[in-house]
């Protein structure tokens, strides 16, 4: 019987069928972070579990660390040093693998992730995170879970799930100019709904998805939370296997046959599927509180709930370019790795941000791309054109009571989420691909990058 | 930690928006420690509190109606807690009280929270909610059923989650019950996959700045 990509994996992790109708699934790989993880960690250490396999248990300090150059434990959070120092005794006490806030591999999880080639083509592996999606882009099934399942993962080596359905979404013909990953993306949430994806893993395949770099695919996966998918997926392929043969914790090469099975059948059939003409699509910002309230960046304001036209304070029939903005954000698990970087900076390279625009960061997704980025010169173009240039992690992407945007500011951001309060109390964010974030920076207003050729 | 309730009887306070996060369920800036407790203060803080820093009660939120005030049943829209995995949302939600939530659809990662916290997530019609919003009702999980004013709306919920809620089972109790299965099907994959298995230790080199 043919089989998706997603079956052939579920089928190799079923350990055993449950009487309840769930079944009992091996779980590869888990990755922690300081937020949700020393939750996880504290709670097996009350209750006297131990770890079934701490070889492969990883953890990472990202979330609350502080992003300024000299960083050390202190964090502008509120309480957030505890985070990191009973995180930090945790893995120690429990002999997991800690990258840690001044570790040269020190990132954004889903960013070193597949650096240290932990995530590998047709492995489970999962995060209390619910943006280990991202880590779909390999080939893996990689989904985000609570606190509570990330210790019944590291205790048992499983979790008990329902077989979740399969949903095909294929990008077919090739992407225009200036239109990335991210706008695919948020067009597919934008056209299908932010519960578009519910109760489905989401294969995304078609030509626009295989000519995608490693980095535009982890973008494209990462938000398929935000489609409340369990999670997205790409078969991996020769791009794949060559971004990931050699890394710290990968195979040497993959040249073993069983690298080429993890595909779905050419008759393999899907329980939905959704077919996007990829050339038709355009750069796409967010004009509400919701990753479906998402719109071409030529296009008016819709009519959307009242509460979400109130927050953001945009009518109905505004157009959404030329809307005044007040600070800047590039980065996160969605859009913080070289190639994002690269592409921001070909736009900014001899340019200027607008003076309106109070506070803009650039927050590299983890150490190593910092260090690339300064490697190409990068960090320059950033300062010069008035973009602050920080340390690994996930910064404003959220606010969690320490560092935050001048009160009251409207953002264009690269993150994932526009919810009310987000990256602050009454902030009002716009998500965008880095080259709309870019170009807008300059313009002081939302702008079509398209308008600003690198 | 108590199982469900069995039968719970309260009114079902109307939270009827689509897409609530839990971002807005408990904002980062309220998880203060590495703790499960201390969250229900910070539940819907953007929406209950006037203002970021205050603990001023806005009496436009449905919470802060004496009417529903401390209520164990919310009612909402669909793709509820959508958006960060974090579980102090559902622990927020327990703590303040809430037993059931009652919704048109929810996001994956906080229904699975919900169960392994023995708070029922129940999906129903969007005529459905609204038609219990603001209501006195029964739910019984055993039977399946919310009955509000004569009528009863049958919902479904796998068996296992069911009887996990009933009897405040832990999952993984119940797991490590498979421990030999667990252990014969990783003896085999690692024949198999060895590359799952045969990780390095990282050196000092790899550690330092």
């Amino acid at each position: 019987m043919p089989r998706t990509l997603f079956d052939r994996i579920w089928d190799a992790h079923r350990v055993a069928s449950l009487p309840g109708g769930a079944d009992l699934i091996a779980i590869d790989r888990v990755f922690l972070h300081e937020r949700t993880g020393a939750a996880a960690l504290a709670r097996m250490a009350e209750t006297g579990r131990t770890l079934r396999d701490p070889a492969r248990v990883f953890a990472v300090m990202d979330h609350i660390v502080d992003t300024r150059p000299g960083r050390g434990d202190g964090t502008l959070m509120p309480g957030g040093e505890g985070f990191i120092t009973e995180t930090r005794a945790a893995c120690r006490a429990a002999g997991i693998t800690l990258f840690d806030v001044n570790d040269r591999d020190q990132g954004i999880v889903h960013v070193i992730s597949p650096e240290q080639g932990i995530v590998l083509p047709g492995v489970t592996l999962v995060a209390p995170d619910s943006h280990t999606c991202t880590q779909g882009a390999f080939g893996a099934l990689a989904w985000g879970i609570g606190s509570s399942e990330a210790e019944h993962a590291m205790v048992t080596g499983t979790l008990r799930m329902e077989r979740p359905c399969a949903m095909r979404v294929t990008f077919a013909g090739a992407l225009p100019p200036g239109v990335t990953a991210k706008d695919m993306i948020l067009a597919l949430i934008a056209a299908q709904g932010a519960g578009g994806g519910a109760g489905h893993v989401v294969e995304f395949a078609g030509e626009a998805v295989r000519g995608l770099d490693m980095e535009a695919r982890m973008t494209l996966c990462n938000m398929a939370t935000e489609f409340s998918a369990v999670t997205g997926l790409i078969a991996p392929d020769e791009r794949t296997f060559a971004y990931l043969a050699g890394r710290p914790h990968a195979p040497a090469d993959f040249a073993d046959p069983y690298w080429r099975t993890l595909a779905s059948d050419a008759d393999a059939v899907f329980d939905s599927e959704i077919v996007i003409d990829a050339s038709g699509l355009a750069p796409m910002v967010s004009w509400g509180t919701s990753p479906e309230h998402t719109i071409p960046v030529t296009a008016r304001v819709p009519d959307g709930p009242q509460r979400a036209h109130d927050y953001i304070g945009l009518a109905p029939g505004t157009p959404l370019a030329g809307t005044p903005l007040d600070a800047a954000f590039i980065g996160s698990c969605t859009n913080s790795r070289i190639a994002d970087l690269r592409r921001a900076a070909a736009i900014l390279k001899g340019r200027r941000i607008a003076p309106a625009i109070r506070k803009a960061l650039v927050v590299p997704g983890s150490m190593a791309v910092r260090r690339q980025a300064e490697a190409e010169g990068l960090d320059k173009v950033f300062e010069a054109a008035g973009f602050e240039w920080r340390m690994s992690g996930c910064s404003l992407c959220f606010y969690a009571g320490g560092e935050g945007f001048p009160a009251g500011s409207r953002v264009i951001s690269s993150t994932n989420r526009n919810f009310e309060g987000r990256q602050g109390p009454g902030i009002r964010t716009h998500i965008a691909s880095p080259e709309t974030v870019a170009a807008s920076a300059l313009a002081g207003a939302i702008a079509d990058p398209r308008d600003y050729p690198a | 930690m108590s199982a469900f309730p069995q039968p719970l009887v309260a009114r079902a306070a109307p939270l009827l928006r689509d897409n609530v996060d839990t971002d807005t369920i408990i904002p980062s800036r309220e998880m203060r420690s590495t703790g499960r407790t201390g969250l229900a203060d910070g539940l819907f803080a953007p929406w209950r509190y006037v203002g970021a820093d205050t603990r001023r009660e806005n009496p436009d939120f449905v919470l802060n109606d004496p009417a529903y005030r401390g209520a164990a049943i919310i009612a909402a829209g669909r793709n509820f807690g959508c958006g960060s995995s974090r579980e102090h949302a559902v622990w927020a939600l327990a703590e303040y009280g809430v037993k059931a939530i009652v919704a048109e659809s929810f996001a994956p990662i906080f229904r699975n929270n919900c169960i392994r916290n023995f708070l029922l997530p129940v999906v129903l019609e969007r005529t459905a909610v609204e038609a219990i919003a603001g209501r006195e009702v029964t739910v019984d999980l055993a039977a399946r059923s919310i009955a509000c004013e004569g009528i009863a709306y049958a919902f479904a919920i796998e068996d296992e989650a069911q009887q996990m809620l009933l009897h405040g089972l832990d999952a993984i109790d119940l797991t490590l019950q498979h421990r030999a299965d667990i252990d014969a099907w990783t003896a085999a994959d690692r024949t198999a996959r060895p590359w799952v298995y045969d990780l390095p230790a990282r050196t000092q080199e790899s550690v330092t700045p």
